[in-house]
């Protein structure tokens, strides 16, 4: 049997009755749980007036996360595509409003209502192409594009997940940044194997002073500095330019130029051939197709 | 499902330009009391439709809300527990959701809609 639950059956049937009883019972995911969602909201740095938000749980399951979120009194809307962990979420009578959705097919709200967005180990599964019409990419996209759309400008969404591998987290966080998101992924705890922990951190709007990424945390309890020696003991990822950096033209002094074109064509004229008419592209230089 | 949830849900079909108000069908609704915090309410104002709003209260039997409200009227309490009641107290346990332009129905059961797609409307 693979370790990991993604290789294991889709969502909506490994979290079954069964699966969703064992999860919500045990103290050990309990505390992970509730530890993970306190360190999201610490990352979503909402602002500190004690005004209730309004927030998204992506992946809410049977509620752990909600109960943290309504601990600090804020409204949450829970969505899932499991069944099962929504029954138990009911059953413990969670405050939070839940929604049987899919996140791959796109979040059904409105644009611009949401404070912000958490999610705990919940998007890596949008990678799995588990039917013949799922597409991950087309999944990715249509979550996180419906994600940019919903929040408030200036919100943030802290996605806590487990990827596979490099690339896979690579796969996730270009989809996001393609969705127009700044941010990029913190890594709690990056020289521990068991306790390392991805948070993509992201940043709805124009790139500011606040979406500058949070620093990780690492064993000590102390944040990891940024000036360490290589770039492997630095385990924040930044990537806070959304935009790709204009192409620069490049000054090619060799060539005649228009000037010498322009005279060539005139003299043409002069001796009776027919030469096309001088317009803003003559002499232009051409892009360097293959 | 608060009335709050209902504000914010839009239908995604593929193809549907506007997918607001979801038209709320209700069969059973309960009442359930929350603290009321006015910080909240003023915070979150500007966001609600208000006439979706409206019409969902309708729906559920809550005729208190008046048609048309502004920013200014957040000032008096009276207003506030109403717009309180109506928006966080006020729960639809069965019942469903349609889409307005393609009349779509998404079931509600327990409380929880499921807006789960087919695969052709995706």
């Amino acid at each position: 049997m693979p370790s990991r639950p993604e290789l294991t059956a889709p969502p909506e049937f490994f979290y079954n009755e069964e699966e969703a009883r064992k999860y919500t019972t045990s103290s050990r995911i309990i505390e992970i749980q509730g530890k993970l969602t306190e360190r999201a909201l610490e990352l979503l740095a909402l602002p500190d007036d004690g005004v209730p938000r309004l927030l998204l749980d992506i992946g809410c399951g049977s509620g752990l996360s909600g109960e943290t979120l309504s601990e600090k009194e804020h409204h949450w809307i829970g969505l899932d595509i499991s069944k099962s962990m929504l029954d138990v979420a009911l059953e413990r009578e969670v405050d939070g409003d839940l929604l049987l959705a899919d996140m791959g097919q796109g979040l059904t709200l409105r644009p611009g209502v949401i404070d912000g967005a958490i999610s705990i180990s919940a998007v890596q599964w949008l990678c799995n192409a588990d039917k013949s019409s799922n597409e991950p990419r087309l999944r990715l996209k249509a979550f996180f594009g419906s994600l940019y759309r919903c929040l408030t400008r200036g919100a943030r969404a802290v996605l806590q997940l487990y990827p596979e591998n490099e690339a896979q987290l690579e796969m996730i966080t270009a989809s996001a940044m393609r969705s127009g998101f700044a941010g990029g992924v913190v890594v709690d705890f990056p020289h521990s194997t068991r306790a390392k922990k991805y948070f993509l951190v992201l940043t709805c709007g124009p790139p500011s002073l606040s979406s500058a990424l949070p620093k990780a945390k690492s064993e000590d309890g102390e944040s990891c500095s940024d000036d360490s020696d290589s770039d492997e003991e630095n385990k924040t990822v930044s990537i806070s330019d959304r935009r790709r950096p204009r192409k620069k033209q490049k000054v090619n002094k060799k060539g005649k130029g228009r000037e010498w074109v322009v005279k060539k064509k005139e003299q043409m004229r002069k001796k009776g051939h027919s030469v096309p008419p001088d317009t803003k592209y003559t002499a232009r230089k051409r892009k360097a197709h293959f | 499902m608060r009335l709050l949830t209902h504000n914010m849900l839009s239908s995604n079909i593929k193809g549907v330009t506007n997918g607001f108000p979801l038209r709320l069908q209700v069969e059973k609704s309960v009442e359930k009391e929350v603290d009321l915090n006015p910080d909240f309410l003023k915070n979150i104002f500007p966001k609600i439709e208000w006439k979706a709003l409206v019409d969902a209260s309708h729906a559920l039997g809550y005729p208190e809300l008046p048609d048309d409200a502004e920013p200014s009227m957040l000032d008096s309490h009276d207003f506030l527990k109403k717009f309180h009641h109506a928006l966080l107290e006020l729960h639809v346990e069965e019942g469903a959701l349609i889409c307005p332009e393609t009349g779509r129905n998404f079931p509600i059961n327990k409380g929880i809609p499921n807006m789960l797609l087919h695969e052709d409307e995706v």
